[in-house]
Formats: C-alpha cells, structure tokens, sequence
C-alpha cells in the first residue's frame, strides 16, 4: 500500500498495533466513504451507476493541485488571510470548479440517457470515464503533482498509537461533511431529492424540478469526490500529490457501495470504513510471503464477494422487489 | 419466387444463415478477398498484406472470438460483464500453463496445441460456471460491479503468481501457434516461420492469419448457430425480461450460467491465442481496460448481432492505426506549407509549446499525446454510439440496407 502507512505500521509494530490499525483504517476508510456516499447519491437520485467517479476523483485532485499551488487562486488577493486560510480558500474555490464540472458532465453526456436501459447508462459513465481521466492525466503530466497541504508531514504521537494531522483533519472534515449531507437531505431541496430518488415521474407531478436535483447531485458527488482526492493525495496516503494514478482510488471504493448496498446513504458509510479497516488490517497481519504485492488492494472485493453471497443486495441496500 | 427477398417459402429458408443471394455473394467475395491478402494480388487491398496490417488483421480475428463471447453473454443475455478480460487471462495462463516449455524454469508440460487451446477454453469456462453462482445471484448493475472485483482478483493473482505468469512487469513467453502431434522436435505443421502451402510461398505471418481467419470463421458459426437455437432463444427471453422467461419455463439460473460458461469459454480461447500470438505477454496485459476495449466493440458493433461483434472487433482493433496514420499525416500537411498547413496547424501541435489538440512530441506541449488521443475517441465512441444510435455500426449498416431497399421510392 501506501509508504506512510507502512512507516506508521512498523513504528507501532508492538503491543498497540491493533489500535494503530484501527486508526489507519478508519482514516482510509474515511476516504472510501466519500466516495462511497457520493455514488449513491447518484444512483439514488438519478438511477445511474458511475464509473466515472474514478475520474472525478483524479479532476478534483488535480483542479485542487491547480488552484492550491500553481495558481494560487483566489488566495493570491487576500494576503490578509493566513496562509493556511488562503489555502483552504483555494481549495474550496477548486472543488465548487470540480463541481461545477459535475454538473457540465451530467448535462451533457447524462441527459440525453434519461429513461434508457440502466446497463446502457453505466456505460455511458465508463465512456466519460476514459475521455476524462485520459485529458486529466494529460493535464497532470508524468511527475506528481503536489498539493500543498499546510500541515505538510507532521505527526501526533500519542503513545499508543501515532496520527498524522492530516488524518486528524481528514476524520474532522468527513463527520462535518456526513452531517452536512444528513442535514441537507432533511432540508427542502434533500426531500425533493429523495422524492426524485423514489420515482421520479411522481415527484415531476408533485412540482419537483427533477433536471434540477440530477445537477445537484451530481454537484455533490464530483465535490465529495474531490475531497477524497484531497485526502488521498497528501501525506500518509501519497506525499507526492496527484499523479496519473490517483484515478484508480475510486475502484478500490466500489466494493464499499455494494458492501453497504447501492442505494443506501448510511449503508456507503459503513461500507467505506468496513473496507478502509479490512484493508489496514491486511496490511498490518496479512504480511505472509506468498501473499505478494498488492494483497490488500483487493481485500475490499474479496469482501464484497462473501457480503454478497449473505445478502445479494448488500447490508441496508433494499432488495429489489419482482413483480409481474 | 427469384426476386422476392422476403418472401420465404419453407422454416428452412427463413432461417437459414444465408437467406438472400446478396448475402452468399458477399460472402463469397469477403473469402476471396481474405484468402488473397497475403499475396497482395488485389489492387488498392495490396497494403493489407504488409506485415503491420497483417498483424493488426490477425488480431481483428482474435478479438471476434473473444467479442462473440461477451455478446452472448451481454448482447444476447443482457448480463453486463466487466469481466472479459480476467477470462482471457485465465485462458492464456491455461494455455502457457499446458503448452508451455517443459525444463524452462516457469510451469508449462509442453503439450500440443490441440490439447491447450481447447483446454484454455475449458478451464475457463469452468471458473465462469464457478464464479457464476455469485455472479447470477446479484442482479444487473451489481453484477457489473462483481465482475469487475474478477478483473481485479485476477490481476492481483496473475502478478504475484510468478512461476507461471513470469512476475509483474515481466511476463513470459507463450506457446507459438505450432501444430504438433505429440511433444516432437519438428511440429507438424508451424505457423509461424515461412515455408511453402501446395506450392505457394507464404509467410509465417501469412500462416498465422489464415489459422485465425479460419478459428474466428469456425466461432463465428458457431456463434451464429447458438443464437438461432433454443439457447439463443432462451438467452434472449432472458435479457428481454426474466420474470416472463421463467413463466415460459425458461430455467433462469441454468441459463445464465450457462450464457456465463460459453462466454468464458470463447473468452478463454481468445486469450490463448492473443498470448500466443503476441509471443510474450505481461500479466498487466488482462487488465480493465481490456474489458472495457469488448464492451466499445460490444456497443459500437451492435450489441446482440454477430456482424457488429465482427465490425466492432476491427473497428476497435484497427482505430488505433487509423487514428496514428491520420495524425502523422495532419503533421506532415502542418509541416509543409500551403493552404492546408494553416488548417492542420490548428489541431496539431508541431513543436514544443506550440499550441494543437494532439502533440506529436509526446507529453511536451498541451495537447495529447496520440496514445491519449485515442483513448478519448474510445470513450466518446462508446458515448456518442449509446446515445445517438445504440444499435451501433450494425444499425447504421441496417439503415443504409433499407434505405437502397426502396430506393428510390423513399418509402
């Protein structure tokens, strides 16, 4: 896995191992259940599986890369602002552009698909996937590209168990941000949306502006998404940035979404941090020769296949009712 | 009843595989035409017989096998498989695992040809039916998702299985498409060095693509003739809508196990002979994109139609081609001057820092690179085929068939 997280394992390779990777994986797991929870908000909403989510994943990150450090927008004209405000400004301004691109992608390559047959959609997504993660990764070039992050390599030892501030920002910001959602599903537009969710020609009756909800989404996904990006891109995870492959995270989060069952909010979350803790604990007591490289990348699917023999439609996901 | 296209008089006739004279010319034609491209005797058809378009024809067929697979599977079953590409990869390993050299130092016993390529086949399409039961238990869009863990468990497992995949980023050489009787030192018949077919001199890449012109012939029929059965019948009431299926007594779960069995066993075939006809193959090579390569040729082929699994195998295969001659020649117009030269010079980036859509000088400038290029017409293929004409290129094939029908009457 990750370099960071083997150093963090090996520092702590004694009695407090287990709560070490309990934390890592929690950590991760933090990762895969944004992206977890912004899928399901898709296909909640608007019926569509995304395997585009990978891609939104990498265009977050690398818009965040852009506008933290290169650009230095819009945090260049207010230098009265700390410099760590000026960075979260930046990154803010990067995710409502990652957004905002969400939207332009459902508009028009989604659009046109509504009410076609549910496999055909999804490839759709996996067409939108390549054209743009390929333009991305042409955007990122060959070397990784930094982002930024002002609390940079620092570490928290608390004795038994060692974290990085970042992971400590990570964990904060993803409850506020799973609160945030919790909230804004019980507000007016969430209700409308879970309307649409439901049946979306009834909630067209009932005065809903259904193209509306798709867009926001859609806005959702592509700015949770490109949180996780964020995480995913700095110390421990990977110091060196964004690259060509940070794309792929977002395949390592789909077992999440079946885990926890595809149309289910509460259930990506659960889903996101069963995977993060399974994976860790690969990596911490799965050290066996024969294992090789790259075991625990595919803990999560291993995982997902036993959930699904139990229960085909996943933990809370709603099993799909067959009538004639 | 000459004349009368449509007009059928016995069950025989209507479904028979080449029901009109149109039909049984063009294919005649087509024959004619692949048996001579070797030779180059055909003007204007005369670059395809150059040892690059050989190579890229000879994968053409290789991929309508495994194509065939996945539109039994997905066109004819409506079960979408992300899978595809760790089916083939289970085939080749199969294949190198039999076929391969006895005392080198990976596994391989050194059997013929007969016995690994349709054990490829086999082997495969028995982990099909093993996976299958988790695969038929979840239901569409889960499915996709399960098959997709596939392509991930198995190249984690092709990597790390060194002694028979060669390790990661190394790979290992295959079998050559030899035909020997038993383990002897001279094969029988080899296709893959030169030599001298009932007094013609032909090439070992000549040898080759007649091989695989005749296995993608042979599974193209056989294909053909599955969909036009009760099976094919079966799989299609399946995807048609399943719960009607099983009222008419059609036995889901056999069925789509069995859609699972046959679609791995092409895609294991196609594997076998893709490794063995690039020679050396890393375990990277089976990997999601590979998939997703059949699902394009699926979608822009026409799904549920051999033809389009055939027009969409070549398509996909040769576009890469297309796409390079196409920007090579852009830059040479770029290059040189005239009036095209200020055109071209709009889409081609032709030195570093200039300004283009594609970039010849690989990752310099802004543009992308032609590797990229290609892989962003892929996906807008996939997307604009799904949205603007979903039966694909067999549906365009089908519009222009129909429009000459009545012409010119419109209608």
């Amino acid at each position: 896995m990750t370099i960071g997280l083997v150093v963090l394992a090996q520092a702590t390779a004694d009695g407090n191992a287990f709560a070490q990777m309990l934390v890592d994986g929690i950590s991760f797991g933090a990762i895969y259940a944004l992206l977890a929870m912004g899928f399901v908000i898709i296909f909640k909403s608007t019926s569509v599986i995304n395997f585009a989510h990978g891609a939104l994943t990498g265009l977050g990150a690398f818009l965040i890369a852009a506008f933290a450090t290169v650009l230095d927008f819009p945090g260049r004209y207010l230098t009265f602002l700390p410099e760590w405000a000026q960075w979260t400004v930046n990154v803010l301004t990067a995710l409502v552009a990652a957004a905002l691109f969400g939207i332009l992608l459902e508009r028009v390559f989604l659009r046109p698909m509504v009410g076609e047959a549910l496999f055909a959609v999804a490839i759709v997504t996996l067409g939108v996937d390549i054209v743009v993660r390929t333009i991305t990764n042409d955007w990122i070039g060959t070397q990784p590209r930094p982002l930024g992050a002002p609390w940079g390599l620092e570490v928290v030892d608390l004795g038994w168990v060692r974290i990085a501030w970042s992971e400590v920002i990570q964990i904060l910001v993803t409850i506020i941000l799973l609160g945030a959602i919790a909230f804004f599903l019980r507000s007016r537009t969430g209700v409308a949306m879970r309307a649409t969710a439901f049946d979306q020609e009834t909630a067209r009756a009932q005065g809903v502006n259904v193209g509306r909800i798709f867009s926001v989404a859609w806005a959702i996904a592509a700015f949770l998404a490109g949180v996780a990006g964020l995480f995913y891109s700095i110390f421990p995870r990977r110091a060196t940035g964004v690259d060509q492959a940070t794309a792929f995270i977002a395949f390592r989060a789909f077992p999440a979404v079946i885990i926890g069952g595809l149309d289910s909010i509460p259930g990506a979350v659960v889903g996101g941090f069963a995977v993060g803790i399974a994976e860790s604990a690969a990596n911490t007591y799965l050290t066996f020769e024969f294992l090789g490289n790259g075991f625990p990348g595919i803990v999560g699917y291993l995982l997902m296949m036993v959930v699904l023999l139990i229960r085909p439609y996943g933990l809370l996901g709603t099993p799909e009712i067959r009538r004639v | 009843m000459r004349g009368r296209p449509l007009l059928y008089t016995t069950y025989e006739a209507d479904q028979a595989l080449l029901n009109t004279t149109t039909k049984k010319v063009m294919l005649g034609l087509l024959l004619v035409v692949l048996a001579t491209i070797p030779f180059q005797v055909v003007p204007g058809l005369d670059f395809l017989g150059s040892d690059d378009w050989l190579r890229l024809l000879s994968t053409t067929a290789i991929f309508v096998v495994g194509a065939l697979g996945l539109n039994l599977l997905t066109g004819l079953a409506g079960q979408v498989s992300l899978g595809h590409a760790f089916f083939m990869g289970v085939g080749a390993y199969t294949a190198v695992w039999l076929g391969g050299p006895e005392d080198g130092p990976l596994l391989g016993l050194g059997l013929p040809i007969w016995i690994w390529l349709p054990a490829a086949g086999i082997v495969a399409a028995l982990i099909g039916v093993a996976v299958g039961p988790t695969a038929v238990r979840v239901r569409g869009l889960y499915l996709a998702i399960v098959t997709l863990g596939l392509v991930f468990i198995g190249d984690y497992v092709f990597r790390n299985w060194d002694s028979l995949s060669g390790g990661a980023q190394v790979g290992r050489d295959f079998p050559p498409l030899q035909f020997r009787l038993w383990k002897e030192e001279e094969p029988l018949i080899d296709f893959t060095t030169p030599g001298t077919w009932f007094g013609v001199e032909v090439s070992g890449l000549a040898k080759s693509f007649f091989l695989l012109i005749a296995i993608a012939a042979l599974f193209t029929l056989l294909a053909k003739n599955l969909q036009r059965t009760r099976v094919g019948r079966a799989f299609m009431s399946i995807r048609d809508r399943d719960i009607a299926a099983e009222i008419m007594g059609v036995d889901e779960f056999g069925y789509k196990l069995l859609a699972f069995g046959i679609s791995s066993f092409f895609a294991g075939i196609s594997g076998a002979l893709l490794a063995s006809f690039v020679v050396r193959v890393i375990p990277e090579r089976w990997d999601l994109f590979l998939s997703v390569q059949f699902i394009a040729i699926i979608l822009i082929g026409g799904a549920g139609t051999v033809t389009g699994a055939i027009l969409g195998s070549a398509f996909v295969v040769l576009l890469p081609r297309l796409v390079g001659d196409f920007t090579q020649w852009l830059q040479s117009v770029a290059l040189g001057d005239g009036f095209g030269s200020a055109i071209a010079n709009v889409f081609v980036a032709t030195t570093p820092n200039d300004f283009g859509l594609v970039n010849t000088f690989a990752g310099i400038g802004p543009g992308l690179s032609v590797a990229q290029l290609n892989l962003v017409i892929y996906g807008l293929l996939i997307i604009g085929f799904l949205i603007f004409e979903p039966l694909g290129l067999y549906g365009i094939w089908l519009r222009i068939r129909n429009y000459w029908k009545g012409w010119p009457f419109t209608y």
